[in-house]
């Protein structure tokens, strides 16, 4: 095939779609990300999620989040319908900056967790967990 | 949705003067998430908890927006300081503007 330029168009417009769909799902949260941090940005250190490797059950997946120093902590799950789950703010008497819970996943994703330090930084973590059974319902 | 909600709480009855405590808390609740279909194909109206707050004394230790991705039955596992003797204060709001409350008190040991 010889390079024309119009299928080096072609090729680029391929090449384009391919780049850009893989993420298409996490669209949604990366805006709730950006909402969050305000274009922030966001180191890795000072979080720990604790998630299990599989979920059976995507009803009930028990999750805990521990951001020592943390004020707020946003967990998402990105592969949900809407990846909102939960937003925790400590008070003055939180000993520890940390929360478990229970929370649904649609199947097999990524949780993000996302925690507001008290200097104004943002570190973020996430999770790959494999859901055998979605728990979103019809 | 507010028929057999039950809130339950598991704190220590006594602690130290300082000390960190873990609590425990878990409320029954459908939490219909606004996604589910009934038989005939409709959709099944949202009616979650949407908010949940636990203060000791009137001073906040932490308060937890939730979205319709949260378990049926939600639980929270969480750490409060004990500063002094008093009370907890757990307090869920619903959707359809409900409030749920439960208060546990803590002696000093």
């Amino acid at each position: 095939m010889e390079l024309t330029r119009r299928n080096a168009l072609v090729v680029g417009a391929g090449a384009f779609a391919a780049t850009f769909l893989p993420f298409q799902a996490y669209a949604a949260a990366d805006e709730a990300i950006a909402a969050f941090t305000g274009g922030a940005d966001v180191g890795t250190d000072g979080i720990t999620l604790i998630s299990p490797e599989i979920a059976e059950n995507g009803n009930t997946v028990p999750v805990s989040v521990d951001a020592p120093g943390a004020v707020s902590i946003l967990l998402l799950a990105a592969g949900n319908p809407e990846p909102g789950v939960a937003l925790a703010n400590f008070g003055p008497l939180a000993t520890k900056q940390s929360v478990g819970m229970r929370i649904r996943l649609a199947g097999t994703q990524d949780v993000i967790a996302i925690a507001k330090m008290a200097d104004g930084s943002f570190v973020k973590t996430s999770n790959a967990i494999k859901v055998t059974i979605g728990g979103c319902g019809g | 949705m507010a028929s057999g909600v039950k809130p339950r709480v598991k704190v220590p009855k006594t602690a130290a003067a300082g000390s960190s405590i873990t609590i425990k808390t878990l409320i029954s609740h459908k939490m219909e998430s606004g996604r589910r279909k009934d038989k005939e194909g409709n959709v099944i109206p949202r009616s979650i908890i949407n908010r949940f707050t636990c203060d000791f004394n009137g001073q906040n230790v932490i308060d937890v927006a939730m979205e319709p991705a949260i378990s049926t039955n939600p639980f929270f596992q969480f750490d409060a300081t004990v500063p002094e003797a008093g009370e907890f204060k757990f307090t869920w709001y619903d959707d359809d503007g409900d409030v749920y409350e439960a208060t546990k008190s803590v002696a000093i040991a």
